[in-house]
């Protein structure tokens, strides 16, 4: 069978070498590009990023990335967006200033909040659990195959709050509070925390992605 | 007791092989890193720390090479440490595909070396190393793999480096380090009151029981063993199993 072709967007915001490797790895052929044309023709695309929300759009913008996502996303084929890749799908975000997002999903991106009664700090480093907000929520979805909760790994100091709870796919504790750890809506997901880095349930994640495939 | 505490084998590297020391000193070759790298990644090892012994001593670090080749087939976070002096050695190392870098010798000889470092590329990333060796009723802190003293206090030490901007402290107690005679419990307990960021335990694990007693009695958030997987005293799912049994929360 043909190896799936998985764009990973290329817009200069971290490292893509442990997605890269993730994919291959699941038997996806991850091709890094910023190409208009590569991107559209592809099965599928990840939208990586790690750092400040600004720098991202405004890195999206010198690429002029921001149509090519859009067109992307409204051929229906699967989209994820990880961590910065996942706050960027939301409208906007009050990250040093509010800066406005693609607006995929409806909501925004706030400052995590972690009560003070908790000694957990910011920004959330490390292992902790996802879980399936309402049952069969995760049914044909990527996380279709993974256990109900799943530890996954996160680096992050804001977190998505989208407006529309049914958007929600996954939520986590930290800090005495819930936070929404995934979303999805169609075929545009996005994991704040990190699949190429949580071992073989990132791997069983970014597996059941591609086979979202057709 | 801290959430979710890690379990982080700690892989010694001199030129292309795993080595072990006591007190980090006469080492010996136990093999190829990438086998004890991937055995321990599968045995369900929540992070992996790199460590070029030698970097320091002689200004260079082969692990670039073994951390990209890492990549490949471990996905968990690296962190990689021994001889970053400059912010270029930190880019590269996070290029090859380090997510985290230990820094100990060149942010005792320029403490900004820390604060820069974790401007440019967040705190998560910037992991304060600490050697620390007993002395009398304190601990100093030593560079070079231990070899160097430098006067400095470590309980004062590892807060100016928390108000740096070092996400985490990875701490070696020279004392106990390949002994596996158990943790300085002493001064972790010491240095997780001082610093609010999580503290790495490295140093003295011999048996799962100690890494209990350690967990329990000290704060830290995270244990870095060697001695214990290395020579197969105990295994990952062996020191889990231990301090699942005692109520502390681990991935499993």
């Amino acid at each position: 069978m043909k190896k799936k072709r998985i764009s990973v967007i290329d817009y200069d915001i971290g490292n893509v070498k442990s997605i890269l490797r993730a994919l291959e790895k699941v038997g996806a052929e991850p091709v890094l590009s910023r190409e208009d044309k590569e991107i559209l023709s592809s099965d599928a695309a990840v939208f990586p990023g790690v750092g400040a929300f600004s720098v991202g759009m405004e890195n999206l913008r010198r690429y002029d990335l921001i149509d090519t996502i859009y067109r992307f996303v409204e051929t229906g084929k699967p989209f994820l967006g990880i961590c910065l890749g996942m706050q960027i799908l939301m409208e906007e975000s009050e990250e040093f200033v509010l800066t406005k997002g693609m607006g995929l999903l409806k909501g925004r991106v706030v400052r995590l909040i972690v009560e003070k009664s908790c000694d957990e700090k910011i920004p959330h480093v490390g292992w902790n659990k996802i879980e399936e907000p309402e049952e069969k929520r995760w049914k044909g979805t990527i996380f279709n195959s993974i256990k109900n909760p799943s530890s996954v790994y996160f680096v992050h100091s804001f977190m998505a709050q989208p407006s529309d709870p049914a958007d929600i796919l996954s939520t986590t504790v930290y800090g005495g509070n819930a936070f929404c750890s995934a979303v999805n809506r169609g075929n545009i997901y996005g994991c704040q925390f990190h699949p190429e880095k949580s071992a073989v349930t990132g791997l069983r994640i970014l597996n059941d992605f591609v086979g979202l495939i057709k | 007791m801290p959430h979710n505490i890690r379990i982080i084998p700690r892989l010694d590297i001199k030129g292309p092989n795993l080595v072990k020391g006591i007190h980090l000193e006469g080492i010996r070759v136990l093999g190829k890193p990438e086998d004890f790298a991937r055995n321990y990644y599968k045995a369900g090892a929540d992070e992996l720390i790199y460590m070029d012994v030698v970097a320091s001593l002689y200004n260079r670090n082969n692990l670039f090479h073994l951390i990209e080749k890492a990549c490949e087939e471990i996905f968990i976070p690296l962190t990689m440490g021994g001889g970053l002096r400059t912010i270029s050695d930190i880019e590269k190392a996070l290029r090859a595909g380090a997510d985290k870098v230990a820094i100990n010798t060149q942010a005792i000889k320029t403490p900004n070396f820390i604060k820069e470092a974790s401007r440019i590329f967040g705190s998560q990333c910037i992991v304060g190393s600490v050697e620390a060796k007993r002395k009398g009723d304190s601990w100093e802190a030593y560079i070079d793999s231990g070899r160097e003293p430098t006067g400095v206090n470590v309980l004062e030490w590892v807060k100016q480096m928390e108000d740096l901007g070092a996400g985490e402290i990875l701490l070696t107690s020279v004392d106990q380090e390949g002994t596996k005679k158990g943790f300085d419990i002493d001064l972790m307990k010491k240095v997780a009151d001082r610093v609010s960021i999580p503290v790495i335990a490295s140093g003295g694990a011999g048996s799962p029981e100690q890494i209990n007693d350690l967990i329990q009695q000290s704060g830290v958030n995270a244990v870095a063993v060697a001695s214990i997987l290395h020579y197969n005293i105990s295994s990952i799912p062996g020191i889990k199993d231990c301090l699942n049994r005692n109520r502390v929360e681990v991935r499993m």
